[in-house]
């Protein structure tokens, strides 16, 4: 169904064309990537384009690419072809420039270490290999966890913390890279209603600082509340641009396919909706 | 003195000294450079490891031997074995990334089919020196009789230097054993880093041979770090507490198989780290067996004083004999049940505080703090006395509960 529909909505968008060369200024850049687990790709021919000083959303349906996405402009996954461009640079050369925030799911929280432990990896490649964590890296990562209300619990073994606090803490790690772009997976996926407000309330100073953040996002009825542009992805590009004139009845439909019905569409704020 | 007290004060005779020195320093290095092993959850991968120097003790014996030389030099098998092993460790990296096969089945086929080599190779050395004994058996459980002066130095030299490597490298590979997608985000070679942890292993294995032997080494590495695990919340200090235990277990384990004949050195050192992790498991603060219990004891008893205090407040009679004797011990109840002055004063309190928590889930809408309720944490410790006050101006004047 996708696969019918792709090439319309791309040439009714007049995106069907390829720019040729890519925008050297923006936060994150992509052309023609593909990524695949075995034949089958999990990201074909995907172009995207960031902006800056924006928090953009990525969505669409499980298994449409989102996070493999995230992961193959890291380099966590090689990709198959495409070029990838932060600000202009290969991810090589842009590393101190970007921080990320991995699903919360994919650590075990079991794992022996405290809080202020994980926060400080995000100052790993800031200090070395033997460089000492002196104590102004120290108040520089506490500083962090009081950015996400999470000072008081510095020293708790991570184990210990809810869902949601647990989540605090992988941003406040992200923090500590102090980076120009954050890349985050599913950053309020299953989080109580006060850390989300916490968490979207730092992300928008990190916008007001001129920062690019950039989220998978599952939950389609906060994305107008939340974002400044979306791109829309299954498998392949279906479309990308501010939210208020991407963000459509049309193009979920085309993104979801069956698995959004009419009745779901018409409780969401999109564009052209019933708000 | 007691045979066992000559032995712990080294006072046994030159070999059993150096034993257990040597045992002691074998069981440090096993133990902290066995802390990212455990941490990043690749126990078996160490035991495929072990099982592959086989081969390459006896590749190198038979080489030696061929080249005109004794064949029991102590470096050069060792030298056969870290090839074999690191080659086993290589094939099992490879097996597991190019093909469907799970990390479990690769561990499986390595161990068996380079230890299947293995032994078939020491076949063909016992015919061959026919009369002449090579002596390589000892590597499968270890034999310390005839233990050397350059062995101990061995085990000194590349134990310290395991010991060293893995604290100077304590960041990469914590970071990689807790979190390889973030590792890799900022730039660290994930693969490599893996290689490294299980490079160590291989090396702290391949010193190891001769003392504990290939098929218990596993152990010296796997029991430390599990067992340092209970006593501490910290990944940097897993390292030091586990080279502690094992260098206890190595220690002590020598020494009680000095102080007795025909304790078999390898195997009784093991017994002893499996001692210390029994113990561990059973009485360690936290995460101890004991201790969780007594946590869900008191845990189940305020709980059930709770609910037999609402039933207290609400006049139903309390049923469950556990919490009847629970309240009758704190001098709530009555052996019969019926509630004494310091039980309704109580059960009027818990009431109470559950109303307040009513009025506060009004004001506050899901705000973190009312997620706190549990019925079991005291509102004073989540709320400050102006607001708890603030909620009785809203309950209205004081009720009387117990009025009649």
């Amino acid at each position: 169904m996708t696969r019918i529909q792709q090439p319309t909505i791309a040439a009714r968008d007049g995106r069907a064309a390829r720019p040729a060369t890519i925008p050297s200024d923006a936060p994150l850049a992509v052309r023609g990537l593909t990524v695949s687990y075995g034949e089958k790709p999990a990201l074909f021919s995907v172009d995207a384009t960031f902006p800056a000083h924006a928090m953009s959303a990525i969505i669409g349906p499980n298994g449409a690419g989102k996070s493999t996405l995230l992961k193959a402009v890291l380099g966590v996954i090689p990709r198959l072809s495409g070029e990838i461009r932060i600000f202009g640079m290969p991810i090589e050369r842009a590393r101190d420039r970007i921080a990320y925030v991995p699903q919360r799911a994919s650590v075990d929280w079991d794992f022996p270490t405290t809080v202020m432990d994980v926060v400080q990896m995000g100052l790993y490649r800031k200090v070395g290999l033997l460089g000492r964590l002196s104590g102004r890296l120290t108040e520089q990562a506490r500083d962090c966890l009081e950015r996400v209300g999470m000072a008081d619990f510095a020293d708790r073994q991570i184990g210990q913390l809810s869902g949601g606090q647990q989540q605090r803490v992988f941003l406040a790690r992200a923090l500590a890279q102090d980076a120009d772009l954050y890349l985050m997976d599913e950053p309020l996926a299953g989080v109580d209603a006060a850390t989300e407000r916490a968490i979207i309330d730092v992300l928008k100073l990190l916008k007001a600082e001129g920062k690019a953040v950039i989220a998978v996002h599952h939950d389609l009825s906060t994305v107008r509340d939340y974002f400044d542009h979306v791109f829309l992805v299954n498998v392949r590009r279906i479309a990308e641009g501010p939210v208020e004139t991407t963000f459509t009845t049309e193009n979920l439909q085309a993104t979801y396919g069956g698995r959004l019905t009419a009745t779901h569409l018409d409780e969401l704020a999109v564009a052209g909706g019933a708000r | 003195m007691s045979p066992f007290v000559d032995a712990l004060l080294l006072q046994a005779g030159y070999n059993a000294a150096l034993v257990a020195i040597g045992a002691g320093l074998l069981g440090f290095a096993a133990g902290s450079s066995g802390t990212f092993l455990f941490l990043r959850k690749r126990a078996l991968v160490s035991d495929a490891v072990a099982h592959a120097t086989l081969p390459g003790v006896g590749l190198a014996f038979i080489l030696m031997v061929s080249l005109g030389g004794d064949g029991r030099s102590l470096l050069g098998l060792l030298l056969g074995s870290a090839a074999t092993a690191w080659l086993g460790l290589l094939l099992i990296e490879w097996i597991t990334r190019n093909t469907r096969l799970a990390e479990d089945t690769a561990i499986g086929a390595v161990l068996g089919v380079f230890f299947g080599f293995g032994i078939v190779l020491l076949t063909v050395i016992q015919t061959m020196s026919a009369g002449r004994q090579a002596g390589l058996e000892g590597f499968l459980l270890g034999f310390t009789a005839g233990m050397l002066f350059e062995d101990a130095v061995v085990i000194a030299v590349g134990g310290s230097l395991a010991v060293l490597a893995t604290w100077l490298l304590r960041r990469p590979m914590t970071l990689v054993a807790f979190d390889r997608d973030y590792a890799a985000a900022l730039g660290y070679d994930v693969r490599r880093i893996d290689l490294l942890i299980m490079g160590l292993v291989m090396a702290v294995t391949v010193i190891g041979l001769k003392l504990v032997g290939l098929i218990l080494i596993v152990a010296m590495l796997i029991i430390p770090a599990v067992t340092a695990r209970f006593w501490t919340q910290r990944s940097n200090r897993v390292i030091w507490i586990a080279g502690g235990v094992g260098g206890a277990a190595g220690y002590l384990g020598a020494v009680l198989s000095a102080s007795a004949p025909a304790l078999p050195t390898g195997p009784i050192i093991v017994l002893t780290a499996a001692a210390i992790f029994v113990f561990s498991l059973l009485f360690a603060p936290v995460r101890g067996v004991l201790a969780a219990l007594l946590r869900h004891r008191r845990f189940q008893a305020r709980v059930h004083r709770r609910q037999g205090l609402l039933a207290l407040a609400a006049r139903h009679p309390i049923r469950e004999a556990y919490t009847l004797r629970l309240l009758a011990r704190e001098g709530l109840v009555r052996p019969d049940g019926v509630p004494t002055d310091a039980g309704r004063a109580q059960a009027a309190k818990v009431a109470r505080d559950e109303r307040r928590w009513d009025v506060a889930r009004e004001i506050h809408q899901d705000a973190g703090l009312t997620g706190r309720y549990d019925g079991l944490t005291p509102i004073e410790e989540v709320f400050t006395a102006d607001e708890i006050a603030e909620f009785d101006r809203r309950l209205g004047p004081p009720v009387a509960v117990e009025a009649g």
